[in-house]
């Protein structure tokens, strides 16, 4: 293929404008809201309705100076590129960028998985010459088990344990209110109890049409109220001082980190969920192939084993390493164990 | 399979050793024989398949996976087991995985060249836990924080016998333990055990309470010993074959082949294994340089040869002497000894004293001249009996080194006390600065600990991980069974067994301790 019109930062040259850059610009592309892709003080932005939401409810109304909502498979054409997000089914709003110019297609993944979730429109596979794919979890021993059955485990556990609270802890935007919505999918009605760093995302959520149940704040729910039940926190939380108002909790993470027991163990998980809104290494490989890439440039996470295996496959394929400023939304947890998402 | 797992599974994560003994308590009253009796074996080590080795399952990875990918998870994974449970490709066996005891069949019976087929296919069949729980099962190497001890306890709790009585067999039996099982569901006797096997659980003793306890005791109904600073040990010397087992019942005889070697005569003993030549004992430190080893090299052979000092006889040749008197067992160790000469094995002398003002005497001065840690007190009518009885042995602890140390750095605890800083680091002066001489967490109360953390975060200068340093204000007094130097501290000094006795709220950290004050505290002989 001629050589592509978007440049290894992301930066699409015959529009002046970057896709999730990591420093305020002019023109800013944004594939979802979390903080490593989604950061206030832009010039104009451009992404989904449901992500400027988010970005608005995150960074305030004026975080850019010109929100442009584009709605999913619309193609909106800018100077000589006709641009289309397509789902991502990472989290609300959650985009790829379709890229189309002299004939080339681009296609930025953003972060995406491609299991059914209704908390995120779902992702749709879309063909192009040069894939920029995320990595997050770009190793083979990350092989995602179906989230239903973590879910059937999280739920023998309160059964099993009537006496203490189950405490999940998993990042406010998007982890948070799938949680939630694969425990009422699984049949779970009792009211689940928020930390209230969850509650004004898990409203727009509601707000926007995503269906969650009854929700409850823990602040001013008794400690003996909380026995027995489902209490869904940042992972900053549940090993603070903030954790002592529940009943000998149970310490559940979510996250796709979560697959390797030894590292849970060590930082004191006593039941991990792997439930990840992450591509696992089957995913992205499959993706890869079907969208027929011959160019793949990948970035956010595991580059290397990713790299290694599409050039395996006979493709062009390079590792961005474009540097994350702030702590993902998946980022790994540290080797502190602090298990910031 | 699917029970294993889910039992693996949870003692893996959860911190709480009761709930870790509810879950294996529950896991044997439910599961039934033999399956229960490997899962047992596996637990406490006893079960190893000669054949099934980390290589091969590697070699069964790297079959399927490229050796590049492989090499850069295991580098992540860090576990070898994990690392191949993690990135085996192919799911979705339509069939469960075979039982336990099918498993033990598998892997025994399977020849070394149909091994890699039969683990792949296992492997295959196996959900994402069982795979992990399977591939720990096979190679035996479980790092899940669960000990013999605690697998023996569970039996206790599920049986309601006691745990003395399940040690006495333990090493007598063979695994699946239906045997075993069967007694402690009450459809059989209890196993009979050849003693020469077997370990036979110590005697141990209760602090003794100077306020109270020295009134009542008369000094001559009773004998002195030394306490010596080293392991508990008994020596099981039978027909030739000798084994050695800690406290605890493992077996630690391939560690100290000099003594076992060396033993002449058949006898069970009870004694303190040390190190030194000639008998003379080296510190604590140099015999920790043996413990805790397979095979000794031969440098620890020779700088650290192993000794035991005995002080009690269990059994005089085959015949069980425990519901003898101490005074009568104590002239058949010494006829015995009369009789089989010893390299390797000395006798604990019996110490001479008035009263127990003189024993104090004896006491302290042992402790200040030699650094004995205390005395054994011990009642010359005592037969020998298992587990901690009241009124016939007492530990008399000279008492604790203390000093004023500075609180430096706090780190958050596990488990219950994960939300709270209750690991604290100390030091002392060395010029105008402090230097770090030990750490601790315990010792101080709930209420005591509340305050502590809420001391800690108001106070912290600077954050790392779960480690905060805070400004060197709050001084606590340190109590310290001894201090020993140590090259791998910046003070030069390790203090064994330190807590907090008290918090010193009231005193300025000028007035702590200096390390030069600390000098009095070290082993006299070191």
């Amino acid at each position: 293929m001629a050589s592509p019109f978007l440049d290894r930062d992301l930066y699409v040259r015959p529009i002046d404008a970057y896709i999730d850059p990591p420093v305020p610009r002019a023109r800013a592309i944004i594939t979802h809201g979390h903080a490593d892709h989604a950061r206030s003080g832009h010039g104009a932005v451009l992404a989904t309705p449901d992500t400027i939401a988010i970005m608005k409810a995150r960074y305030g109304e004026d975080s850019a100076q010109q929100f442009q909502p584009l709605e999913f498979d619309t193609p909106l054409q800018v100077d000589d590129v006709t641009i289309t997000l397509k789902p991502a089914g990472h989290i609300l709003g959650s985009a790829q960028v379709l890229m189309q110019h002299q004939g080339q297609r681009i296609v930025v993944t953003g972060d995406y998985k491609r299991l059914p979730d209704r908390t995120a429109q779902p992702f749709e596979l879309v063909e192009c010459d040069l894939l920029v794919t995320e990595a997050t979890f770009g190793l083979p021993v990350f092989q995602h088990p179906d989230p239903l059955d973590e879910i059937g485990r999280l739920l023998r556990s309160a059964a099993a344990f009537p006496d203490r609270a189950h405490v999940i802890g998993c990042y406010a935007l998007g982890k948070a209110q799938r949680v939630i919505s694969l425990l009422r999918d699984a049949g779970y009605d009792a009211p689940i109890y928020l930390h209230g760093a969850m509650i004004r995302l898990c409203e727009l959520y509601i707000a926007r049409g995503i269906l969650l149940g009854e929700l409850k704040p823990t602040l001013g729910t008794s400690k003996a109220e909380l026995a027995g039940q489902i209490v869904i926190a940042p992972p900053s939380a549940i090993k603070d001082r903030w954790s002592r108002r529940l009943p000998d909790p149970v310490l559940a993470v979510a996250s796709g980190w979560m697959s390797v027991k030894q590292r849970a163990r060590q930082s004191g998980v006593e039941l991990p969920l792997v439930i990840s809104d992450h591509a696992d290494w089957n995913e992205l490989r499959q993706t890869i192939a079907e969208t027929k890439a011959g160019k793949v440039w990948v970035t956010h996470g595991r580059e290397d084993a990713l790299v290694y295996h599409c050039r395996q496959q006979g493709l062009e394929a390079e590792p961005l390493n474009i540097q994350a400023f702030e702590e993902g939304e998946e980022g790994e947890p540290d080797a502190r164990g602090e298990l910031e998402e | 399979m699917r029970r294993f797992a889910q039992l693996m599974e949870l003692l893996a994560l959860t911190p709480s050793r009761n709930r870790k003994l509810e879950a294996l308590t529950q896991y044997f009253a439910e599961t039934p024989d033999p399956d229960r009796g490997f899962a047992l074996a596996i637990l406490t080590g006893a079960l190893s398949f000669k054949n099934v080795k980390p290589a091969i399952l590697r070699d069964v990875v790297l079959a399927e996976v490229d050796p590049h990918l492989f090499a850069l998870s295991y580098d992540y994974v860090g576990d070898l087991g994990e690392t191949i449970a993690l990135i085996w490709p192919h799911h979705g066996g339509t069939e469960p995985l075979p039982s336990l005891s099918d498993l033990v069949e598998l892997f025994n019976m399977t020849s070394k060249s149909e091994l890699p087929r039969l683990i792949g296919s296992l492997l295959t069949r196996a959900s994402i836990n069982e795979r992990w729980a399977l591939v720990k099962f096979a190679t035996g190497a479980l790092r899940i924080g669960v000990n013999a001890r605690l697998a023996k306890t569970a039996l206790a709790e599920m049986s309601g016998k006691d745990l003395q009585e399940i040690e006495e067999v333990w090493n007598g039996l063979t695994v699946p333990y239906t045997d075993l099982f069967d007694w402690l569901s009450g459809k059989a006797e209890r196993p009979d055990i050849d003693h020469t096997a077997r370990f036979h659980p110590l005697m141990l003793s209760n602090p003794i309470d100077e306020g109270k306890d020295l009134e009542k005791l008369d000094p001559a109904d009773f004998v002195a010993e030394w306490k010596w600073d080293g392991i508990r040990v008994q020596l099981i010397a039978s027909k030739g074959r000798v084994s050695l087992f800690s406290r605890t019942g493992d077996d630690i005889a391939a560690a100290f082949p000099d003594v076992t070697e060396s033993v002449f005569g058949d006898a069970v003993l009870d004694g303190e294994l040390l190190v030194g030549a000639g008998f003379e004992p080296l510190p604590f430190n140099d015999l920790q340089q043996r413990l805790n080893r397979k095979v000794a090299t031969a440098k620890h052979l020779a700088d650290y040869p192993g000794f035991i000092r005995v002080y009690d006889m269990l059994f005089d040749g085959n015949e069980d002497i425990r519901a003898l008197a101490w005074s009568e067992r104590r002239q058949r160790l010494e006829a015995w000894f009369q009789n089989n000469p010893q390299t390797r094995l000395d006798l604990s002398p019996v110490l001479s004293y008035r009263d127990w003002e003189d024993l104090a005497e004896i006491r302290r001065r042992g402790a200040a001249e030699q650094g004995h840690e205390g005395v054994m007190v011990k009642l010359r009518a005592a037969p020998y009996l298992p587990g901690r009885p009241k009124g016939f042995w007492y530990k008399w602890k000279r008492d604790p080194n203390v000093v004023d140390a500075i609180l430096m750095y706090a780190q958050r605890g596990h488990g219950k006390r994960s939300s709270f800083y209750s690991d604290y680091t100390f030091g002392v002066w060395k010029g105008n600065e402090i230097v770090p001489i030990g750490k601790a967490y315990f010792g101080f109360t709930d209420e005591e600990l509340k305050q502590l953390d809420k001391w800690v975060r108001n106070n912290t200068v600077a954050s790392f991980g779960p480690v905060r340093e805070v400004s060197k204000e709050l001084v606590f007094e340190v109590a310290f069974d001894s201090a020993q130097q140590s090259g791998r501290h910046k003070s030069g000094i390790a203090l064994r067994f330190p807590r907090i006795n008290r918090i010193r709220w009231d005193k300025p950290a000028s007035e702590a301790a200096t390390l030069d004050e600390m000098q009095i505290f070290l082993e006299p002989f070191n």
